[in-house]
Parts: C-alpha cells; structure tokens; sequence
C-alpha cells in the first residue's frame, strides 16, 4: 500500500503513532509524483529538497509535542496561484514563470503551523481563467480518470494530483467554480468556503469579491480538517470575517434527520447531463432515507448568474491583472521602444489568450459609458441573486444539485467555444456571487467511467451544515479510486522529467 | 480692441498627510533612506498582497474637512483609479471618486480690496501617492523609487470660485494654515507635501458660461503658480482673439522656461476605469465619531489671534504675523510658557527671527532653534548679563546652531562688565588716546561723544554696560 | 450578432488593457466580445430599478491598521524578482523625453 492512498487524516494519525515517519510520507508522495506527473502533468513545480528537509524539522516537532493538529506532517500540495515563500508561484502563466515570493500567503502559513508539508505547487488554468486546465503555460493537465479528458478547471492540478494519488490533499482556490467542478471531473471532494472564512493575502486575485481558497481531498473528513486549519480572521485581509465557529470537525456525523434539503429545479433542466441527472437525484434520495426532508423549488435567476459573474470577474480582472507589466516582476519582452511599447509587447506575449480574452472584455465593460450599463447591472443582479438564495434559505438547511452539467469533456473539446466552457459553471456561479459555502462530493460514474459531483449547498456561514449532509451521504458508499490513483496502467509508463519543465 | 475678459480658476489641491505609515501598509512614510528601503508587497504591487486601511488617515481627512465647513460622508468608500506609469505599482491607484469622505465645504479669503470672499471645496478625498521616477542622464532609461508609493494623501477640489492669482494664492496660504494648525500636514511646495493643479478658463466678461478649462501641473511654488495663471490666462486670451479655441488637456508648466506645454499622449486614453475596490470595505462615519475628532481638532487660526491678544496681552499686529505662520506660532507659545514675557519673545520673533529668516532665504519651518535656547537669551538680557548688541551677536549663533547662549556667553567671556574700576581706566585712556574727540566735545559738539562711546565699547570687546560707559563718560569729561 | 464591436473599440480597449493584438487576435476578439456582449444584455431583462448594485456580499466596515510602522527595510524582497534593476531601484524605458 502506498502512503497517498490513504486519506490525510489517516495518514496524520500514522504519523503521530509514529508508524510512519513525516519524511517517509513526504518521500512517498515524491515518489509517486515521479512516476505518474508525465501523464498527469498537475504540478507545475514540485518542491523536492524543501519537502523533505522540513519534513524532518516537523518529525522533530512532532516528537517534541509542537505539532498536534491531524495534519501534522501531512505532505500537501498548493494550487500555483497561491504564494508560497521562496517556491517560485507562477499561475500558470508565463508572464509570472519565474516570480519566487518574498512572501507567505496565510492560508499556506496556517498550514506550516499546523504542521503540514508543502510539497508542490499544482498547474491550473492560467490566472485561474478556465474550467479545463488546458489554458495553463505549462501544458495541460489530464483527468487520471481517463487521460484523454481534462480534470476540470481551473484547479485542475490540485485534483488531479489527489485523484492521481500522487498526494492525498491540496488547497484549490474557487473564484466561479474552479474548486468544486474540477473536483467533481476527478472523482475528489472540495469545499468553497463562505467568502472571508480563508484569508485570501497571498492569493493571486483573479476575481478579488468572488475568490476563496479552499481544501481538496479524499473525503469529506479530511476536507473538514483542512478547512479548520486554513480558516482564520486576517487583519492583512479587510475582507476577512471574524468567527468563532472553526471547528468544522465537529460537524462530522452521520446524521442528517430532519435536514431540510431544497432542490431546485432551475438546476435540473435543458443543459444537464441525463446520467448525472440521475445520480444527484439518487443522492437525494440517499439522504432522504436517511431522514433528510426533500423539497423540490424555484430558485430563480439561475441563467443570469453566469453573465453577471463574467461582467464582475473580468472587471475586477482586467484591474488585479494590470500590475504583471514587466517592470516589478516577471517577464518582459526582449525587444522594445518606449515605455508603451515595453508594457504592450511583455503582456501581450506573457498572456495567454483565454486570460487577454478576460481583461479585454472587463476593461471594456468598465471603459466610459459602459459602467453603469455592465458593471453596475451586474452588481445589482448578483444583489438580486443574494435575495434569491436568501429566500431559499429560510426554508431549507441546504440546497442540493449537480456540481457541473456534465461528466469531464475531452480534451480540446472546449477551447473553440468559449461560451459553452463559461456555461460549464452556471450551478457553481451564483454560489460565489452570493459568498455562500458550497461542496462537491463524489455520487457515481458515468457509463464512460467518469466522475460525477453532488453539490451541496449553504447559507452564509453554513459550513457546517453542508460538512455533515456531504459526510452522511459519503458514508453510505465507497471511495473509488481513479485508475492512476491505483497504479500507472502500464502501457503508460514513461520517465520523470522532473517538475520545473518551463 | 481686446474684449473684457474674466478669468476663473478652481484648484486640486494634493496635501501628503502627516502620518507616521503609508496609508495601506505599515511601512514608514519618512523621508530619506536608500532607493526602496521604505516598502513591502502591499505598496510595491506584488500579487497576492492586499491593502489595510490606516484609521489615521480618516481622521487627518475628517478633520480637515471639519475645519473647512464640509459635509462629513457618512459611508465612504475607495475606488481604484486604472492607469499604467511606472511610478504606479499596481498601475491602479487605490482613491475616491464615487463617495468622497468630504463634500461642500467653504473657506474664507480675504481679498485685495480688504473684503472677504468665500471659495467653495466640491470635495476632499482619500487616495495613495506614487513612487518616484528618477531619470539617468546618460542612458536611455528611468528608475522607479516606490518609497513615496503608498504615502497617504488628500486631494482637496475647490468649486471655480477663484478669479486671479491674488485669490488663488489667499486661498492656499489660508488651506495651509488650517492644514498646518491641524498636524495634519506640514505643506511644504517645494518639497512636495503640498501640490496644486490649476484649472483655468477665461470668459468673456458678464457670460454666465463657462469656457473651456485647462489643467496645469507642476507648480512648486506660490511665484511658480502666480506666473503659470498669468501666463496661461493670456495663452487662452490669444488663443479667443485670434479666433481659435481652447483645447481641454493637462498642460505641463516649466518655470525655468516660464512657459507650459500640454502632457498628451496617444497612448494615454484618459479613460480611469473607475469602479469600487473590491479589496477594501466601506468606512462608516458616525456621528460619534466626528464628535471625537471635533473634541480632539486642536486651536486654530481665528481662535489663536484672539486669545494672543487677550491672553498675552499683544498687539494685533504681533499676533497676526506670529499666528499666520504655524511655526511661529508654536514657538512663540513654547517660548513665552518658559520665559513668562510674552511680549519680548515676541519681540524677538518679530524682529531677529524674521530679519535673519529673510537674509538665509529661509522658511519660518526651517527654524530649528529651541524655545528653551531663546528663552535662556531673553533672561541674559534680562538680568543685565549681556548687553543688546552682544545678545543679538549670540542669537545669530543661536538661530544657526541651536547653542546653548549661557554657556556660550560664559565661554566666549562676553558677560557685561559692571566693574566702575575696570569702567573708568578704560575711559581714562580712551581720552588720552583721543584728544582731538575731547577738544570737539569740549568746544560743543555734542555728537563727539558718541565716538568716545564706541571707542569705549570697542576696547572693552562690547561687553560694557552702555549706560553705565555713557554715565562715566560724561562725568569724566565734565571734570576735566 | 447585436453587438458589433468594430476595429477601433478594439484598439481602444487595447490601449486602456495595455494589449497589443494580432490581426488574427483582433478578428477572434471581435467576434468573442460581441458574443460575450450579447449574452451579457440578457441582464437587461431584469428590472433592477430598485435594487441597489452589491459590491461586498456582507456589511462589513471600518477594518483599519493602526498608525504604526511595522515592516523595516524591504528593499531586497522588493526588487528579488525584478527583471531590470539599477541602484536600488526599477529600471524602466525613460519616461520623459529631452
């Protein structure tokens, strides 16, 4: 058995019972990472010599009772958008390939407190601007459910590496899906948090009002788990809600009786997927024997949501994105005269073109005589959008639907048409643009072998709430381990050529 | 023949505020310091970093604009101004354009003729200074310094209620001293913690419309602006009689060359993008909290004149001068707290502090003796330890170097002499060694004496008592 | 397509972006941005009259730092990753002329 098929909590308790040691983990984890990154291609830099040597200095810790928490010694991997202190941190982008923080992101820094172990930083559609992680600079990455679909995007790489188990976690960050839909294609668990739940200094903002770091993983225990130890009130973040209820390990019972699950039917219409259609409502049906009461519902707005997000998204984007301009940091462009013509020629060749496509569009929609029509109409739509959701949650405890409207595309199958890839999120959309919390968990295979997601979703500050329906719901079935995470099919077999490949 | 032409000006004023951080990070606002020593992610605009509001700064704003008859905003909030320049590390600028903290505030002036005239402000905002660009002068290449990037700044908007240079310069002089008598800044234009961007048309006299404006910047100093309106208000002038039109655009004024060109650029599209930051949360004012800052709001101007005369007991005229400058306001009631003589502090405020602030070419805010030290003076002089010539000698060593004057005075030997003996063989042979003085004072001339006194004076190196050498003197003569 | 956004909207938007497009880019940004633009005037469907636009999901306010200097001489982290660098600072094509 390999030690990155076990789930992080269990593998945390090994590790504390010291049958296994923290460096063995971390080496494990390499390991594995070695033998299966040519097919998967989910790390873009992995973090070798600095794995292991503070895995000693955590062992030591661990031995000397500094480390207590389930992660302690846990290698973990971080999405590339995330800033690790002297990791280099690129976004998948080439303008930032070469960019090493000065600097630890507080979600990375809770980590290290708790004693997990960086491992590696996880490839991503570029900027987070993707559902497929094929935009990435460094390549694309592929689904070790089946190699010739996508894992999803835009934190493709983190799920990828935990359904490959080449680690057994990893921080994602969701600004409009980007945590849950890829989770979803790969066959793993992840939680968007409520906005402010997870401090977002260090993360590279895409979408600063919608993105949220949050945990990606086996199950839902060592979500939960993860989400304790990265949740904290950040006075280096304005946006960071003060909360006194962290312990998200305590809502992890089997017991869902009397839970009000509203189902809307927004959610199940032209545009899903028949099978996993099936599937999610089977879920439900799993809960509902459980003692979960089901009601089906009108959410409402549920197609504006994706054009408002693309408004706010892509505004907030074309401003976050204006400071990669070869002067500070990254790259810049070889030849050039003048001030505009070095800014110019650096973004336009550092860029990648889903991410100009963005800053295009929200620079546009910004540019005089245009806000009031696109942005402020956008903003008063997500306000309308918040209602909804609010309505909904006076009545129900949580709110059920599919994670995406389809099983993993393949490969090359989304890029020729934007908008149908931007549709791929209209049921985790609206969850960003309202700041609820929302999970996606594992509910079965297509007859193609590919993952569905069951999306859970909560009012502000809910967490909770989603964590026990999602853990009740996953003890009445089996983790299935994706055919990389038992072993390399060995017609695929090839050679490492170690992780910086740019 | 000209047309009649009226000139209307409003201005932006910049004021850097006088905080300890910048206003979105912790580092030092202080100046100096090597080529980015004074930054960190925040105000260099590394990715991922994110800006925390310093309170300071609200309040500098809230006072000033307390101070200056505004509308407090009760929820304000920052907004992010798109551009790309070097200086820019974010290539946004974190400022207000929706929801000033201050709105419809007005300052009095007073004018030429000795009226008064009320200048309207549209707004104060908060917003974040740039970095500095340093330009090598042999290669083709610029630097950024982002230690300014981040220093906290208010934008003060005034209605276009201004219609000279005269007025434009009252209402700077009278915005400093309230900014000034607030701590809120120390407003210096030369060095750049206070700037203003003119805009000015001019208009046909008696039209009710106004024409088209232009904006100027790069105006250090009160001369530099007063020649920049004067320059710019006949540029416009021509530009009407010869039948052409005014351009609206930033012009640049350089005043060296006594003469501006406009800053524009094909790749400048003036288009800011404004929107809310999204990284920032609204500041809500309440009414409490203007109530502490008001409680807090230290004397200002109005308030001073009056109590320096009634407390004090000085003319108008002292107190006026001494109240117009904050810096000799300050020192003036430091001084006067030690010494208990109001009026002979002021005296030589008024009198020595000004003379040789005007020699040096120096602003009242470069004085950089201590009260104690002037203090220390004016009781020498006081208890006959030194006479008024010497002491005014010891001040231009005071005002220089800040040095102790008891000290001085007893180690340089410059103490009056009171001793008759010493007094009197001094006299002695300065009339034997001056006959043809004596002879004169003998034959009437009156004025002979005067010579016998300085020579008196000059052979006691100045430390004679005058009264006492002109006393003996006298007798001496009389007896011979 | 009821948006048609011409050859200058995207040589504006290129100048405000700092964006320097192909010919072949330029065709395909037209053609996304007028679809984009398209299905985005979908929101115009909904009257939003009432409704005030929402930039922070909850009603936080007042998050200030105090007034005190906390971080000392950061001049080697600022300029580790800068691609051009000279005494101390951002080295950058001039910005003035003469």
């Amino acid at each position: 058995m390999n030690l990155t098929s076990l789930t992080a909590v269990a593998l945390g308790k090994k590790i504390r019972a010291k049958e296994v040691s923290a460096a063995e983990a971390a080496a494990a984890a390499l390991e594995e990472i070695k033998k299966k990154e040519p097919q998967i291609n989910s790390f873009v830099t992995v973090d070798e010599e600095g794995a292991i040597e503070r895995a000693k200095e955590v062992q030591k810790g661990i031995e000397d009772g500094i480390y207590t928490s389930p992660l302690a010694g846990v290698p973990i991997a971080v999405k590339d958008n995330i800033c690790t202190k002297g990791i280099r941190t690129t976004c998948s982008s080439k303008i930032l390939k070469n960019f090493i923080p000065s600097y630890m992101a507080q979600a990375v820094r809770n980590l290290e407190k708790a004693g997990a172990i960086v491992i590696g930083k996880t490839n991503m559609d570029e900027f987070a601007m993707g559902s497929t992680t094929e935009t990435s600079y460094f390549g694309a990455v592929k689904n070790p459910w089946n190699t010739a679909h996508v894992p999803g995007g835009s934190s493709g790489g983190s799920c990828a590496a935990v359904a490959a188990e080449e680690c057994t976690c990893a921080l994602g960050s969701d600004t409009g899906g980007s945590i849950r839909q890829p989770s979803s294609f790969c066959g793993v668990t992840g939680i968007k948090p409520t906005y402010g739940t997870v401090s977002r200094y260090g993360l590279i903002a895409y979408g600063s009002s919608l993105d949220q770091i949050g945990p990606i993983a086996k199950d839902v225990t060592d979500c939960a788990a993860i989400l304790e130890v990265i949740s904290s009130y950040d006075k280096k973040d304005s946006t960071s809600v003060r909360r006194s209820d962290l312990d998200f390990m305590s809502a992890l019972t089997d017991d869902v009786s009397g839970m009000k699950i509203g189902i809307p039917k927004d959610y199940f219409g032209n545009g899903l997927n028949e099978e996993v259609k099936q599937h999610v409502l089977s879920a439900a049906k799993v809960l509902e024997e459980k003692g979960a009461i089901l009601e089906a519902f009108d959410l409402g707005l549920v197609e504006y949501a994706v054009p408002a997000y693309y408004v706010i998204a892509c505004a907030e984007a074309s401003s976050n994105l204006a400071r990669f301009d070869g002067v500070k940091y990254g790259y810049r462009t070889d030849d050039y005269a003048g001030l505009h013509q070095m800014y110019k020629k650096s973004r336009s060749e550092g860029f990648g073109p889903e991410v100009k496509r963005r800053i295009m569009l929200g620079s546009f929609v910004l540019s005089s005589g245009y806000y009031d029509a696109y942005y402020l109409k956008a903003l008063r739509t997500k306000a309308l959008i918040k209602q909804e959701f609010d309505k909904a949650f006076a009545k129900y405890d949580v709110v059920l639907g599919p994670t995406a409207p389809s099983t993993a595309p393949e490969i090359g199958s989304s890029l020729e048409d934007p908008m149908k890839m931007y549709l791929g999120d209209i049921y985790t959309i609206s969850v960003n643009l309202a700041g609820l919390p929302g999970i996606s968990v594992p509910c079965g295979l297509d007859q193609n072998g590919l993952p569905i997601g069951l999306q859970l979703i909560g009012d502000c500050f809910q967490e909770k709430k989603i964590i026990r329906t999602a853990y009740a719901f996953e003890q009445t079935r089996q983790y299935q381990r994706s055919p990389y995470g038992s072993g390399i099919p060995a017609d695929k077999a090839a050679s490492w050529k170690g992780g910086d490949r740019a | 023949m000209r047309k009649l032409y009226e000139t209307v000006i409003g201005l932006e004023v910049h004021v850097e505020l006088a905080t300890k951080t910048k206003i979105f990070c912790g580092c030092s606002t202080a100046f100096g310091g090597a080529p980015n020593s004074h930054t960190c992610p925040v105000c260099t605009g590394m990715p991922g970093s994110l800006p925390v509001l310093n309170k300071q700064v609200v309040e500098y704003a809230m006072a000033v604009g307390l101070a200056t008859n505004c509308d407090i905003t009760r929820d304000c909030k920052f907004d992010r101004k798109n551009y790309f320049y070097p200086d820019n590390p974010q290539n946004y600028q974190i400022s207000q354009l929706y929801l000033p903290i201050c709105r419809n505030g007005s300052i009095e002036i007073e004018t030429e003729s000795g009226g008064t005239k009320h200048i309207g402000i549209h707004e104060i905002h908060m917003e974040e200074d740039a970095g500095k660009l340093i330009h090598d002068e042999w290669e083709d290449c610029s630097y950024v310094d982002f230690n300014r990037s981040g220093v906290p700044l208010i934008e003060i908007v005034s209605e276009p209620d201004m219609r000279s240079a005269e007025e434009v310069i009252a209402y700077l002089d009278k915005l400093r001293l309230i900014v000034q008598y607030l701590g809120a800044s120390d407003c210096k234009l030369q060095e750049g913690s206070m700037r203003a961007d003119v805009n000015l048309s001019v208009r046909e006299a008696g039209s009710k419309t106004f024409g088209t404006r232009t904006e100027m910047k790069n105006l250090n100093s009160f001369k530099a602006i007063t020649r920049a309106i004067e320059h710019e208000k006949n540029r416009q002038i021509d530009l009407l009689e010869s039948g052409e039109k005014v351009i609206q655009e930033t012009r640049r004024w350089d005043d060296v060359k006594e003469y501006s060109y406009a800053m524009r650029s094909k790749e400048d599209a003036q288009d800011y993008r404004y929107f809310p930051d999204p990284d920032l949360v609204p500041v809500h004012i309440s009414e409490e909290w203007i109530q502490e800052v008001k409680a807090r709001q230290p004397e200002l101007r109005t308030e001073k004149l009056l109590r320096y005369q009634s407390e004090y007991g000085l003319p108008f005229y002292d107190a006026d001068i001494l109240t117009g400058t904050k810096k000799l306001a300050d020192l003036f009631e430091a001084t006067a707290k030690i010494s208990s003589k109001p009026k002979k502090v002021s005296n030589w405020i008024m009198g020595e502090t000004m003379r040789l602030l005007k020699e040096s070419g120096m602003e009242p805010e470069e004085i950089r003796f201590s009260p104690e030290n002037l203090a220390k003076l004016i009781e020498l002089v006081d208890n006959g330890t030194v006479n008024g010539s010497v002491a005014k000698e010891v001040f231009e060593v005071v005002f220089a170097e800040d040095i102790d004057p008891a000290v001085y005075v007893e180690e340089k030997g410059l103490k009056t002499v009171h001793d008759e003996g010493a007094l009197r063989s001094t006299i002695d042979r300065v009339i034997k060694e001056n006959p043809k003085s004596v002879e004169d004072y003998q034959n009437g001339k009156q004025k002979a004496i005067g010579f016998l006194v300085g020579q008196t004076m000059k052979a006691m190196k100045g430390k004679a008592n005058p009264g006492m050498v002109n006393e003996i003197l006298k007798e001496v003569l009389s007896q011979l | 397509m009821a948006n048609i956004i011409s050859d200058e909207t995207i040589a504006y938007v290129g100048i405000l972006a700092k964006l320097e497009l192909s010919e072949e880019e330029k065709e395909r940004a037209r053609k996304d941005m007028g679809e984009m633009l398209d299905y985005i005037d979908q929101l115009n469907e909904l009257d939003t009259s009432a409704v005030e636009p929402m930039s922070h999901v909850f009603p936080v306010n007042n998050v200030f730092r105090e007034d005190v200097v906390t971080n000392g001489d950061g001049r080697n982290d600022t300029l580790a990753n800068a691609p051009f660098k000279k005494d101390g600072g951002f080295e950058v094509p001039k910005t003035v002329t003469g």
